[in-house]
């Protein structure tokens, strides 16, 4: 059995995003990303986790190595249990806020991704997933 | 509580950012710059961002912000050393730090500033000069 290096982070301060942020660097750089991968990883996290925060209320991220020979990766679950998006494709549309914030959050961070997964429902919560291969 | 550290450089204002900062911090930061540039009459800003490792929505919209501000009470903003990856993710973003000048480093951002302000002396001595000769 392969080993699974896997961490559950919470995401319910600022300090927190920092943490995800420093967290998702060090995975990257454990798999072998060059500067610029880990770097637009390290950004799409910091998105995803100020988006939970912020519109989510707080919540968690899974963080986990994946090794699939060739290819390595990271993936990067973000949850939360807050009001959920009504409409997600409006949400992943540049320039789209319902806060105070640019509207690049879900956009960019998908665009910073090779895999990007989003579900979310009205009232009970949002679940986004990212993957990035080296 | 932590703070940015903001250097004074004749009639330059220096800051470094040398953390990965929270968002609070950075938000202290916006504030921090501008009562600096009116209290020292500060006619321009060097943002060394050298050692950043990451430029997030939020940190550019601060860049961006500072540099808005800035100008509002008429000071220029220059950011320099940002590192190659994160410019590479910056635009990827989608973040393209609109009126915000950009220079390679700390040298060259700092001879932008000086002739900026350079130009607009000579053209103030001008106006000057004419005003003081009179239309005849």
């Amino acid at each position: 059995m392969p080993v699974v290096h896997r961490i559950v982070l919470p995401v319910r301060s600022q300090e927190d995003i920092v943490r995800v942020r420093g967290a998702a660097r060090e995975n990257s750089v454990a798999q072998g990303f060059s500067l610029v991968d880990q770097t637009k990883l390290v950004t799409a996290a910091s998105e995803l986790a100020r988006n939970t925060l912020d519109y989510g209320g707080g919540g968690e991220v899974e963080i986990t190595r994946l090794d699939e020979p060739p290819r390595r990766g990271v993936r990067l679950i973000f949850s939360d249990k807050g009001p959920g998006i009504a409409d997600i494709e409006q949400a992943l549309r540049d320039g789209f806020t319902s806060g105070g914030g640019l509207g690049l959050g879900l956009g960019g961070a998908r665009r910073l991704s090779n895999e990007f997964a989003i579900d979310s429902k009205p009232g009970q919560g949002t679940r986004v997933t990212i993957a990035r291969w080296r | 509580m932590e703070k940015i550290p903001i250097l004074r450089m004749g009639r330059f204002l220096l800051v470094t950012i040398q953390v990965d900062m929270h968002d609070q911090l950075a938000l202290q930061l916006q504030e921090d710059l501008t009562e600096r540039i009116v209290a020292q009459r500060a006619r321009g800003v060097l943002m060394d961002i050298s050692s950043l490792e990451v430029v997030d929505s939020f940190i550019g919209r601060m860049i961006s912000n500072i540099a808005a501000m800035a100008r509002v009470l008429d000071a220029e903003t220059v950011v320099v050393g940002m590192q190659p990856a994160v410019a590479i993710t910056l635009v990827e973003l989608g973040l393209s730090l609109d009126g915000v000048r950009t220079s390679l480093n700390v040298e060259r951002g700092m001879a932008l500033l000086n002739e900026r302000l350079r130009e607009e002396e000579q053209s103030a001595e001008l106006q000057h000069d004419q005003l003081t000769r009179g239309p005849g």
